[in-house]
């Protein structure tokens, strides 16, 4: 086995075109044992083509690979997992109904004769995780395991197999605070067994948090290796965005005005109780507490896609009917869902369909939709928004996860609604495009409008909120106006549902 | 770039696919049977799609929602069994037709409540109509047929305009051609259908009342199988309790052919159109063949199955292209 610090991978030049788009154009990265290194780049700066080249997803056109001193084999992943290299996906494939210890030798399984040696492969799983250092039961069924307890279960299976590289495509995109320092601690483990940690985010915090070594690609270039401790979060972004971004969270003061949402005692006790809150013409309203917190339920509610037991939503000084986003529309409510994949978009509609969807009192002329309107609306919002896409009838799954943001935003913004929701609105999406969803959402705010904004994402609540309300298990612990607030504050309240700290 | 050119091409590609097929299986049958293109064979291609044609319109929503009818034929049956069963009993035939129209709304909206507002899955509620209402039609005619119907009724169902080639019902069905191939692709009603095809979960944060939807959807799919059942009385002069029996295989069959996905969420009236037109045409060349009717089974046998692997091939090279997009996005 490798010692800590001796170079396990060392990928130099390495070239790959996908028909005339070239997607890396020369890329280096050189990975040690014992070492958890972060790849960090925009949306189509070809990190995931780095890890899929390393998971034998895809061949290499040009450049060499090295793995220990020998040419490594690229275009195969059962030779990838052969020579130590192991992925685990964001959202982790498990079989749900099957145990634990069995979904960790699946299509492995220790056989003592002919019979499946179940109590070894349980104590085997048993002792990897207490290497990973998480408590799982092997024999538990792995339907209910949270994100994060299943990415534990992968990782358990990618050592089982004798992997010494872990590669982890954003591995953190859909977990929440708690869980997501569960998956460090396991990565420290993965670190101190001296395997070599290769990993994908776009939440920098993170980042510096755990990572020693850090690569930045912009471009299909490689364009920094550093040492964390010789770089910084500013200087990182600069490298991954061309240039300085000043602004991230460009706050407005706004004139803020009469009461928009008026939320009280809102009540589904399944997910949340005696939820009482005010939005206000002009001002962002921030929902923040951990993921299963209640905070996305609450909006849910609000919009009358869940109904609620009890309580009321009053919005511009009238009830809301609950159960019916159709009322909740009409009344100028508009939801950026927390999941645009299912719930904000539909992925083989075109870009056009999408935006329109909304609309169709602006385009329809004596019962029928009116093609050159839907054009121009399209048109309107790709400008406002700077939405890249190269035909309005593409679908939409075929653009960036930024750009999908910004289309589930136009459809919305097209509405020009009074209240704005926005659940996790730049969940999974690259910083740049980060930064303009944050200026939308601004602006929506200056131009009048209520914003209530869900977010996992400590400094955007910081950066964006007016008000932040703090949610912990389905119960409003705390409010804090933008001066009080501080990460320290949120946190504790979030995680202790005491206030202050 | 390249993956533009061929979602786009794949999707038109479908389309474009069936008309030519159609149009190859009009030059082949037309150059080996001379009778084909006679104006007496198009009449009876455009005349015995008839039934098939009219459900089709309506069911290619239901099949775009993700939902199916199977009970189609039946209330095709069941609606000309009332229409017979009125008229003889001394009902005026406009009121007949009025019943006739409106046992089918009924029973569609049966249908619609089962699968919506109890949740159950319109595969299990229908294939339990298609027997109760073919049951219901048999209880109310049982052997009888009736086949006195006013002469002006029949020559609706049997004549043609002057001495073209085209039936007197096939105004009928290009108004309900081009009423639903505007309701499907330029209204709000018809982007919502596609939308909650595409995903219902979506459609609900898209503000869509994914109940009433398809509801009514049902509902008209039951209206137009009353249409059906009209036209079907008045071209064989017959109400009976097993008209069209089998019709509903040949209904959604037709529908895949013309490239609506079983999955939901794709599909366009034009090529649910020459689907119809395509199945048809077939037919009637291998009965102009005097092919015996076991081969006729076994040719409409393939063509479903065609229909029914198409689209799942078109599905595989979508999942390629995505797996194209993937790559290049990188």
């Amino acid at each position: 086995m490798a010692a800590k610090g001796d170079l396990l991978l060392e990928m130099s030049g390495v070239q790959k075109r996908f028909g005339g788009a070239v997607a890396l154009r020369g890329t280096g990265l050189k990975i040690r044992a014992g070492e958890i290194h972060a790849l960090l780049g925009e949306n189509g700066a070809g990190k995931s083509t780095m890890l899929k080249i390393l998971a034998g997803v895809h061949a290499n056109d040009g450049g060499s690979i090295k793995l220990g001193g020998k040419d490594f084999v690229t275009g195969s992943p059962e030779a990838s997992i052969d020579q130590g290299v192991a992925v685990i996906y964001q959202e982790p494939s498990l079989f749900l109904d099957l145990s634990l210890a069995e979904n960790v030798f699946i299509g492995r399984q220790p056989k003592k004769g002919v019979v499946i040696d179940w109590k070894f492969a349980q104590s085997e799983a048993a002792k990897l995780f207490k290497e990973l250092g998480v408590e799982l039961d092997p024999k538990r069924q792995a339907r209910g395991l949270s994100i994060a307890d299943q990415q534990v279960v992968e990782i358990a299976k990618a050592l089982s197999m004798n992997a010494n590289i872990i590669l982890m495509d954003e591995p953190t995109a859909a977990l929440s605070a708690s869980e997501v320092s569960r998956l460090m601690t396991v990565m420290r483990s993965l670190k101190s067994a001296n395997k070599a940690v290769i990993f994908v985010s776009h939440r920098l915090d993170e980042v510096f948090a755990i990572s020693d070594f850090i690569t930045v690609m912009r471009d299909g270039a490689t364009v920094s290796e550093n040492p964390v401790e010789k770089t910084n979060l500013q200087k990182v972004i600069k490298e991954m965005v061309g240039r300085e971004l000043n602004e991230m969270f460009p706050k407005t003061k706004n004139k803020v005005g009469e009461v928009v949402l008026d939320v009280h005692d809102l009540t589904n006790p399944a997910y949340f109780r005696n939820i009482s809150f005010t939005v206000k013409k002009g001002e962002i309203v921030a929902l923040a507490g951990l993921v299963g917190s209640g905070r996305s339920e609450v909006a849910r509610a609000i919009f009358g896609v869940d109904k609620y037991e009890s309580g009321s939503v009053t919005l511009n000084g009238k009830d809301l009917p609950k159960g019916s986003p159709e009322d909740a529309m009409a009344r100028k409510i508009a939801l950026v869902p927390e999941d645009r994949r299912q719930q904000g978009l539909f992925m083989i509609a075109g870009v056009n369909r999408n935006i329109s969807m909304e609309s169709f009192n602006k385009l329809v002329d004596r019962g029928l939709i009116n093609f050159k309107r839907e054009r121009a609306l399209t048109n309107t919002w790709r400008d406002k928004l700077s939405i890249k896409f190269a035909n309005q009838a593409d679908p939409v799954d075929r653009l960036s996860g930024g750009n999908q943001q910004k289309t589930v935003l136009a459809k919305w913004l097209a509405t020009d609604p009074d209240l704005l929701i926005v659940d996790e609105p730049t969940r999974g999406i690259d910083v740049a495009t980060k930064a303009e969803v944050h200026r939308l959402v601004n602006q929506a705010a200056s131009e009048g409008k209520a914003v209530l904004m869900i977010s996992s994402e400590l400094p955007e609540v910081l950066g964006m909120a007016d008000r932040i309300i703090v949610m912990r298990e389905g119960r409003q612990v705390a409010e804090l106006s933008r001066e009080e607030a501080t990460q320290e504050k949120i946190i504790a309240a979030a995680t202790t549902g005491k206030r202050g700290a | 770039m390249f993956a533009n050119l061929k979602l786009s091409s794949i999707r038109r590609s479908w389309d474009t696919a069936i008309i030519l097929l159609l149009a190859l299986v009009l030059i082949f049958a037309s150059a080996t049977t001379g009778t084909f293109l006679t104006s007496t064979n198009i009449f009876y291609i455009f005349s015995n799609t008839s039934e098939i044609m009219i459900i089709a319109f309506a069911m290619t929503f239901l099949i775009i929602l993700g939902e199916i009818d199977l009970s189609v034929a039946s209330i095709l049956a069941l609606s000309s069994s009332m229409l017979g069963y009125s008229y003889v009993r001394g009902v005026p035939i406009w009121g007949a037709i009025l019943i006739c129209l409106a046992t089918g709304t009924i029973c569609g909206f049966i249908n619609g409540y089962l699968v919506t507002k109890l949740g159950l899955g319109s595969l299990a509620v229908t294939i339990g109509a298609l027997a109760l209402y073919r049951g219901i039609a048999n209880g109310l005619l049982g052997e009888n047929t009736v086949n006195e119907f006013p002469s002006a009724a029949t020559d609706f169902g049997l004549k043609s305009i002057g001495s073209t080639f085209m039936p007197r019902t096939l105004p009928l069905i290009l108004l309900f051609g081009i009423f639903f191939a505007l309701l499907l692709h330029r209204t709000p009603f018809g982007r919502r259908t596609l939308a909650i095809g595409q995903s219902p979960e979506a459609a609900k944060f898209a503000g869509v009342d994914v109940v009433k939807h398809k509801l009514i959807v049902f509902t008209f799919t039951g209206f137009m199988s009353g249409v059906a059942g009209m036209v079907y009385t008045f071209r064989f002069s017959t109400a009976q309790a097993d008209n069209g029996v089998g019709l509903e295989l040949l209904v959604i069959s037709a529908i895949l052919l013309g490239g609506v996905s079983i999955f939901g969420g794709i599909g366009t009236i034009w090529g649910v159109v020459a689907g119809v037109l395509l199945a048809g045409s077939v037919e009637s060349w291998l009965t102009l063949q005097e092919i015996e009717a076991k081969w006729r089974t076994i040719v409409t046998g393939i063509l479903l199955l065609i229909s029914v692997a198409a689209p799942v091939l078109v599905q595989k090279s979508k999942a390629r292209r995505e797996r194209m997009a993937l790559k290049k996005s990188g």
